[in-house]
Parts: structure tokens; sequence; C-alpha cells
């Protein structure tokens, strides 16, 4: 199997989707000839032409609302945001237009179409560039949000939302376009609901999503180290939300710590303690403990930002306190 | 729905309560929150308030009476409901005659009411009466040991509900003392806090519980099992001829301390006090109690287990030392206990002790502490099954969640005879004493 | 057309060429219009319909000039004050009334309710609530029409307070770009809610897109025929690949905002009011132009307006018998591909 970059994975699972269904067009700010800001859309200009990869204008709301006036009768479009920051001058179409299409026209016009882009901090981008928005997303019914961590994940699912009939919002980690992972070649696509048990464990739970399945992965080794083997279960989407990997992981450990990179009020760690305390209670042998963002807008300096951001040394500290260590 | 009326703790300090006078009669309606009586605690009269809505249907305790916070005093019910059961299952207190004609019925009719029923025997063994294996099995409630809500995990509640294990006998090292998974799986592992199941336990004796079975029984004997004899036999050849071997266990004798400042402070007004040592001996007495299984003889060819506590406590004189035996000291109170003590003592000290007040006792305790002597291990005087060794109280350093804290601990050894206890009977019994050492409270029940 | 143009009746024919058939079947729909508006009025009024409900009468003439010139496939989308609108569009009246009723049988099938008309099948793309909200959806459909290389033809419409949205200027940019078969439709009823558009602007509605090199121009909504005739040639226009246009219908709503607001108030004057509603009721004027060529007489119109009603009544009784949704309706809808895997909903719902 071919090691190949997230970000390639992306633009394989881009390129075959758009080869597959003419429906399909992407449409962005510098997607075409620029190839795509984090040059995810490389070479698709030439590959498909004007048409259907297709540089926008700086205007997430109307971009984003012509996506969903295109899905309204019939198209299959991606609209990327250059990162999930500026998707929030959209959300009126996102929230009002496609996640709702469906239930206000009583099932007539559904949304077949993926907003995409990075989402998450990367390093000293300050207050209104590092942020996971996630749980804006997920809060409401209508639409389906999608996470990858890993290049095989993001092509697979990135193939899986394109196929999707309802609107997906497809959240990539602005820091994980370089990494490399093996990547099947031609049709590799992963159904949406289905966790990924990144490391299997059985002392605790550490259920994340995204990016920080790498974090997790690294508070996983040093908790190793000590003694402790810890679950890191990839949610991989979370609406649809793989409950029941969820559940069976905290079944098994009785400890669980929610890892999100976003904050805290609401988030999707609380969705899951909130879900895990109704259904998994008599399993929980310590309360469920949540590592996310500080509660604070993302600062600039170095230090200060280093201090927002879940850290391993956050996660592997939070996974003594439930095993009681 | 019947509720109970409980002598309730109306101080912080209260231990017993004594009733002054009902300020509803039975058959009287009550509501929620009315006042049904007065209360003298420790401190002074206060009211005691209804729990539920009803007729005031019985009452046990009449006015000037006393019980131990926790009794029930009285039930209230609907008008035609059914409290038979009940009435049966709340003992009249010892200290009162029954206030109604009712509750003075025969005997036959409160079969739990241990402290009317048991025969008033002085002194220690005697011809053992006939055993009924087959009486009620419930639970009175003057003797349910109820310590508060144990906080616990959900899984180790499971955990202990699917085991049968008693979350009160579980030490937990979760924060704030949560009983966490690992400490049931310990727990479990070491046997504590399963309560003796009626069917024959693997030494082939069979267990049963004082409250039990053996309504006014003194003590009951078991025939020896062959594994038994086997276990007492090989034993014997080993460390003869009473094969000895020895637990340790450390207390947090902290909430102890304070507990005894402020009895003693009560206690002041009548010119008394009470020692560390009364509290651990009406701790042991009420350990001993519950464990019928270490409160126990080892007969040549039987076991007897004493359900009366007669503790022998081991006093220094001059030229030796003598045992003088607090009687039934599980059902005598604190200033009871350390009264007898130290009159025993100052007889024993001038050998004018009776006989029959330095035998029969069931269970020994020595405690060396005064001498500076931090532990030691006693050695028992058969057929007694097993004595305590306990050392002084010393400043410690421990570490608790990562933090070096000083912390009041005390040793206690137990030494016992294997042939009749186990390394796991004697543990559970050690465990019952150090929570009731930690939470004194619980010496109160 | 140029931009600019102002598109009153120029023609000399107060009739404007159309036949005595098309003439009374114009009519007619804009009977429907109002009746069935004033019906709305009335069920309201009786607790029949909630929630926000906004009438279009004395907006009729826009309704049937706009969309009269359109096929079956063009698409129509608007914003909240669209019940004539889905009507003109071909929907029918009975599934109209049921939706406002929040019935089953209702065109969202009770889900959608005033704002949410919608009916695929007659590309009428839906009525939407947030002001401006539908334009980038117009200009989606525009870009479909365009990428499938059709010739369709999208109409937006939106009231005048819609034109200071950033989305309609995000999508007259759009539009302009890529040269979208799309007519920006403003009914300029003078007022955004309370508030005269004078007030909000400082320039007129046909400015807004001179910006973006779109052709805009102005007709008198209240001249159904006039409007009639100005949208037959922007519609040919747009489908023959001439790009987005931008028309201005003036026209003037006889009532409040919405129910809950009174006719008039703070913000017009009665008096305003009542003049309009007597001098320019769209309907009224094209009965006197009837009138006046003998094409109609006031028994054809007797007789006209006593089927429109029973058209009506027929809507309510429809509306007014058929079940309120099925429980089971509640989840159904919010997604139209259940995963195999996972679950989509967080309130107990999925267990």
């Amino acid at each position: 199997m071919p090691e190949i970059t997230y970000r390639e994975a992306l633009n394989q699972a881009l390129a075959e989707e758009m080869e597959r269904d003419d429906s399909v067009f992407l449409m962005g700010e510098e997607v075409a000839e620029y190839d795509g800001a984090y040059k995810v859309s490389k070479g698709l200009l030439g590959q498909f032409g004007d048409l259907r990869v297709v540089d926008s204008p700086i205007s997430e709301l109307g971009f984003a609302g012509l996506g969903v006036g295109a899905a309204m009768v019939g198209l299959r479009p991606v609209i990327e945001f250059m990162t999930f920051n500026f998707s929030v001058l959209a959300l009126d179409q996102v929230l009002h237009s496609a996640a709702k299409m469906l239930y206000m026209s009583g099932g007539q016009i559904n949304i077949p179409m993926v907003f995409r882009g990075p989402t998450g901090a990367a390093l000293q981008l300050a207050a209104q560039h590092s942020q996971a928005l996630e749980t804006w997303y997920v809060h409401a019914p209508g639409i389906k949000v999608v996470t990858p961590a890993t290049p095989a994940d993001a092509k697979g699912l990135l193939k899986a939302s394109i196929r999707d009939n309802d609107p997906v919002a497809f959240m990539e980690g602005e820091l994980l376009y370089n990494i490399r992972g093996e990547v099947p070649e031609g049709e590799h696509v992963i159904p949406l609901g289905v966790a990924d048990l990144k490391r299997e464990g059985g002392d605790v739970s550490i259920v994340t999503h995204g990016k920080m399945v790498h974090l997790a992965l690294r508070a996983a080794g040093v908790l190793s180290k000590e003694g402790f083997e810890a679950d890191v279960l990839d949610l991989r989407s979370l609406r649809p939300l793989d409950a029941d990997a969820i559940l069976a992981s905290v079944r098994k450990t009785n400890r669980m710590v929610c890892l999100e990179e976003g904050w805290p009020y609401s988030g999707v760690g609380a969705q899951i303690a909130a879900m895990v305390q109704e259904e998994a209670f008599d399993d929980l042998d310590a309360p469920i403990l949540r590592v996310t963002q500080a509660d604070v807008p993302m600062p600039y300096a170095k230090n200060l930002e280093i201090m927002a951001k879940p850290s391993a040394q956050r996660v592997v500290d939070a996974c003594k306190r439930v095993l009681y260590r | 729905m019947v509720t109970k009326v409980h002598m309730e703790a109306l101080s912080p300090t209260m231990e017993e309560g004594q009733l002054i006078r009902w300020l509803k009669a039975e058959g009287d309606a009550v509501s929620d929150g009315d006042v049904l009586a007065e209360i003298e605690t420790d401190k002074a009269t206060m009211e005691l308030v209804a729990r539920g809505e009803g007729v005031l249907r019985r009452i046990f305790l009449g006015e000037g009476g006393t019980v131990p916070v926790g009794e029930v005093i009285g039930l209230i019910a609907a008008p035609d409901e059914d409290i038979s059961q009940l009435e049966k299952d709340a003992g009249a207190p010892e200290s009162q005659p029954k206030p109604t004609p009712e509750a003075s019925e025969p005997e036959a009719k409160h079969p739990s009411a241990p402290q009317v029923a048991a025969p008033a025997d002085p002194a220690g063994p005697g011809p053992a009466p006939p055993v009924s294996p087959s009486a009620s099995a419930k639970l009175p409630d003057v003797i349910t040991v109820s310590e508060g809500r144990v906080k616990a995990s959900p899984v180790a509640r499971r955990i202990a509900e699917e085991a049968k294990l008693d979350l009160n006998s579980v030490q937990g090292s979760g924060p704030g003392g949560r009983v966490v998974k690992r400490d049931v799986e310990a727990a479990q592992e070491a046997g504590v806090g399963v309560p003796p199941s009626p069917s024959p336990e693997k030494d082939g004796v069979e267990s049963g519980r004082r409250s039990l079975e053996t309504q006014g029984v003194d003590f009951e004997d078991f025939p020896l099992s062959q594994m038994r004899k086997t276990i007492a036999k090989r034993l014997v050849e080993s460390i003869g001829p009473v094969p000895h071997f020895f637990l340790r266990i450390t207390v947090d004798m902290d909430r102890i301390l304070e507990a005894r400042k402020r009895v003693n402070r009560v206690l002041e007004r009548d010119g008394e006090k009470v020692s560390i040592n009364d509290f651990f001996l009406r701790a042991t007495a009420q350990a001993l109690f519950r464990h019928p299984e270490v409160n126990a003889h080892w007969n040549g060819d039987s076991i007897r287990r004493h359900y009366r506590v007669h503790l022998g406590v081991a006093v220094a004189v001059e030229d030796g030392l003598i045992t003088p035996v607090v009687r039934d000291a599980n059902r005598k109170g604190l200033a009871e206990i350390s009264r007898e003590v130290r009159e025993l003592a100052t007889r024993g000290r001038e050998k004018r002790l009776q006989p029959e007040e330095y035998t029969g006792s069931t269970f020994s305790v020595s405690n060396l502490g005064m001498f500076g002597i931090h532990e030691f291990t006693g050695v028992i005087n058969p057929p007694e099954a097993g004595i305590l060794a306990v050392g002084g109280i010393e400043e410690t350093p421990v570490v608790e969640v990562g933090e070096v804290v000083v912390k009041p601990l005390m040793k206690i050894t137990m030494s016992c005879d294997h042939r009749v206890i186990d390394g796991a009977t004697g543990a559970r019994f050690l465990q019952t004493l150090k929570e009731m050492l930690e939470e004194p409270a619980t010496i109160l029940v | 057309m140029e931009s600019g143009t102002v598109a009153f009746s120029v023609d000399r024919d107060p009739l404007f060429g159309f036949s005595r058939e098309d003439l009374l079947g114009i009519l007619r729909r804009m009977l429907l219009y109002r009746r069935f508006e004033e019906k709305v009025e009335e069920s309201y009024a009786i607790g029949k319909i909630g929630g926000f409900c906004h009438l279009h009468i004395g907006q009729e003439g826009a309704a049937e000039g706009c969309i009269g010139p359109l096929r079956a496939d063009d698409y129509v989308i608007s914003a909240y004050r669209e019940h004539t609108q889905a009507l003109a569009k071909g929907m029918d009246p009975k599934a109209v009334m049921a939706e406002l009723y929040g019935r089953t049988g209702g065109a969202s099938g009770g889900k959608g309710g005033s704002m949410h008309i919608f009916g695929a099948d007659q590309s009428f793309m839906g009525g939407h609530g947030i002001v401006g909200g539908q334009v980038p959806l117009a200009t989606g459909m525009g870009w479909a029409i365009k990428y499938r290389g059709e010739d369709r033809v999208t109409v937006c419409f939106m009231g005048d307070a819609a034109v200071n949205q950033g989305a309609l200027h995000e999508s007259l940019n759009m539009a302009a770009v890529w040269q979208l078969p799309v007519i920006y439709v403003v009914e300029n009823n003078g007022y955004g809610m309370g508030t005269a558009f004078s007030r909000i602007s400082a320039t007129e509605i046909g400015d807004r897109s001179k910006a973006y090199g779109i052709p805009a121009s102005v007709v008198n909504g209240q001249d159904v025929l006039a409007t009639y005739r100005h949208f037959e040639g922007l519609v040919g226009e747009v489908r023959s690949g001439g790009g987005p246009h931008f028309a201005e219908v003036r026209t003037y709503r006889f009532r409040g905002h919405s129910m809950s607001d009174p006719v008039s108030g703070t913000y017009r004057s009665k008096e305003e009011v009542e003049e309009r509603t007597e001098q320019d009721d769209p309907i009224t004027i094209l009965v006197h132009r009837l009138f006046q060529a003998e094409a109609l007489t006031q028994e054809d119109l007797e007789a006209m307006d006593g089927e429109v009603r029973a058209q009506v009544a027929d809507a309510v009784a429809f509306a007014d018998e058929a079940p309120l949704p099925e429980a089971s309706e509640l989840y159904k809808h919010v997604y139209s591909q259940i995963n195999e895997h996972g679950r989509l909903f967080f309130d107990g719902r999925d267990r």
C-alpha cells in the first residue's frame, strides 16, 4: 500500500469522486489556479476544468449558500473553506439552509454536499485563526460532522462524505496535512459512524477525534511506560457518532477521558460524558474527565499558546486521576 | 407507607437520647414536620419531628426512657396499614418497659429483640441451648449497621452488589475515601466484607451471625469438620500447643482523638472522662459482636462461637498480670466501660477481684501503649482464639494523595489461634475494628 | 434591457396586446391570490393558523406579473411573504393552505408553515425566513443551470430590506462574474417591516447592482400587465444567455408586515394606506381596464369571483379536515440518509 500524505489522500478522494460523478464540483477560495491554500486541490483544475474546480471570491456566505442552492437542485458541491474559522461567516447558510432544508420542505429537498477545510489551531495564529469549531456544527440536527485523523481515514471518509445525501462538515486538521500513512488505492470508502480503536488497552479510555488522536496516542505511550494501557478511540465522525464503540470501551475500562481541541462548554466531550453517564453509569469507576482547550480565546504568545492547548501531559494527568494514581 | 420514628441525633455529639415527653399519642394523626416528642440530648432538650404522614400507630419508648441514636421508637402509618412485621422488627429498647399493652406481648412475638430474649446469664460457658437453624433470618433494626452513605464509584457498587459484598466494610482508596473498583476487587480477594453465607464455608464450620439464627443464644458449638481437625493437628505439630499466627493493622486515630475530646467535654460535668483505651475496648467489643467467628473458644473437639462479648482486659500488677473481664462489653456505653475497667483494675492491683471477675472472657486485649510500646504481640489465653495487642499512638508521616501529612497512627497486632481463626477471618474482624476506630460514629451504633 | 431602464406603462395599448383569454386568466389568478390571503387572514384570526404569517394582499400584481412568464421548470425562490408566489408557480391552493394549517397534506408536510412553503415538483424552491438568505441559494440554482448547460431561469424574490444584506452583494458579484441565469427581483413595497426604505438607504435600489455590472430595471408592480410584459422580456434575455438581471418591482402592501402588526401605525399613516388601497389596487386597476375595453362585465367578474371563492373555500375545507401530522413525522426528514452505523440523534431516540 503506498504511503502518502493526508493532503494527497484528500486530493485522491476528490479526484476519484469527481471522476466518478459529474455532479461533484469543488468551489472555494484559491482552490483552482493556486492549487488550494493547503494544496489539497493540487492539479484538479487541469484535470477537471474551471467549471468543476472553481475559484470563488472571498465571500463565504455567498459561495456556501451557492453550494446549498446547487445541492437543492441535485448537484453535489464540495465547498472548501480555507479554514473553518471563516466558515462562521457562512453559518447562516450552513445552519438555516443546509441543515434544515430537508426538514422544512417536508422531505422534498435534500442537500447532498460537503463543507470542508481545516479546523483547529496551528501555531501562533492567535485568536481568530486558531479554534476548533466542531461543536458549532455538531450541535445542529440535519448536518453530519466528520473529523479524519489519518491519511487513510481522510480518503475513505471524504469519499463517503461526498457520496452521502446530507450536508457534511468535513473538518480536517491544519497540522495533519503533511503526515504520512498507508492509504489504499482506488475504492476505499469508510462508512460514517464507525469509530476506530487506534490503540487498545484495558485500563482507561481516551475518546477523541481529529488531530487530537495523535496527542492521545502520545499520552497513551507515556502511560504505557508507567504501566497503564489506554484505549485510544478515534471517533472519526461526530455525527453520526459511534456510541456503541464508546460504550464498549468504557464498559471495558470503567474510566474515560474525553480529549478535544475545542472549548469545554457544551463540547463534544460534554455530550459524550452525558451519554456515558446515562447509559453506562454502573460501569464507571471514576468521574469522566475532559481535556480541552483552555476556556479562553487562543493567545499569540508562545508560552500562553502552549498553556491554552491540550497537551499529552494533561491527558496523562487526567488518565491518572481517573485511575486513582 | 410506614415511617419509622427513630431516636435521631439531635446534636452533633449525641449518642443516645432520653424521651422527655410525647407530644402525640398513639392514634393521633401526624403530618410531615409535626413535633412528635421532646428529647433530652447531651446538650439540650430538642424537638423530634415527624418524617412522614399518617397516624402515630405505635410508641415503643416511654417517657423517661433512654435509647441510642438510631433506635426505632415509634411507627407512623396509614390508619389501616399492616404494621405487624415492623412491630416485630422494632425491638423494644432494653432500658424501658414498653409503654403499651401491645408492646409487652409475650417474647415469642418479638424473637428479634435479643436484649429481652437473652437469658440473663452472668457467666460464660454453660450448657448450650439447642439451636434452631431455621429461625427467622430477619435482621432486627436495633443491630442494623448503618453508617450513612458510602462513597463508591458506580462500578464498585455494581461489583459489590453482584458479589454480595458489604461496601461498609471495604476501605476506599479514592478521593475522600471513595470505594473504587480496585478496592472491591481487593476486598473480594481478601474476603473482606463478605457476609458469612449460610452454606458451609470452605473450612467446614457453619457460619452464622448472631443476629440471624441465634436469638436468645449465648454461644454455639460447631463440630469439627475433617478439614478443621487436620488443620488443628498439623498446626499444633508445627507451633504447639496453640498455633499462633499474627495479623497487624495500622489505624488512623485522628478522629478518635477528636471524639474523645468532645465526649470528655460532656463528661467533665460529672467529673468523669474516658480514655483512648476505653474507645478501643468499646470498638473491640462491637467488632467482636459482629464477628462471632473470632469471639470464639477452642474446645478441643469443637469450636464455640460466643454471641455475648465478655472482654478480658490485661492489667499489669506488681508481680504479674491479671485479666479482669468486662461482661457483655458490647452492650455497655463508653462511660460505663471506662468506670468498670478502672474499678476492676484498681481492685485487680489490690488483688481484691472475685474469681468470676477475671474468668469467662471470650476474647482478650492487652494495651502497652502507656509504657511507650509501639507494637508487640500478645500470647493467647486458652481456650480463647485470639488476643489483641495494642501499642501507643504515634505521630507518623504518611503520604496521602501525593502529600506528606502527619497522622496519629496506632498499631494493633492480633494473635490468632489458627485452629479457630484463619487469615481472612481475622482480617475481616480487624477491618471492621479499623473502620470503627477511624469512624467513631460507628462505634455508637 | 439596459441598466436603469424604467419600464412603466409605455405601451399605448392599455391591455398590452394580451388576448381576452390571457387577460381573464391573469385576473382570475390575481383574484385567487387575494381571496386566498383574505381567507388566511380569517383563519389566522380564529387560531387555525399560527406563527409568523405575512400576507401578500396588494402585491398580487408582482406575483402574477413576475411568475406568469416563467416555464414550469424555471426555478422560483422567495422569502417569507410567499403564499401567492407558490400559487402563481402552480402549487395547489389545498396544499398551501394545509401547510399554513400545519396539517398532513400540506406542501411541506406541515413542518414548514407559512414561511416555508416548498413545491419541488413545481420548481418552487421555498420560502425562506432569514432576510436575504434565499439569495445565495438562488445563485446556486443559477450555477447549477449553467453547470448543466440548461436553459432554465431562476427568479429570486426578496423584499426591499434585503438589498442591504451582504448575502445579496456576495451573490450579485458571483452571478455577474459567472454570468448566471438569475433574475433578482426586489418587491419594493416601501417598508422593511416598519422602516421606510428611504430612511435606511442613501441610494436607489437599482443602484445596488450597478456596482457589479448587472443591469437593473424598475417596473410598476401594481400594473400587472406591464410587469408581465417586462418580465417576459427579461426571462427571454436571461434564458438566452444574457446573464443576471436585477429588477425592482414597485408595489404596496395593504396589510401589516405580518399578522402581528397593525395595517398602519407609527411608520405609515392610515390616510396613506387608504389612499394607496383606493388608487393602487392591482386587481381594481386591471378590472377597470377590462371594463373600459369591454372585455369584462360586472356579472362576469362576480361569477369569476364566486368560482375563486369556492376554490379557496375548498382549500380551507381540505386543510381543516386534514389530520395533524403523525408523531412519527417528528424525526422524519432530518436526514435523508440514515447511516447504517452510529447515532444521529442525541435525545434518546436511537436507543
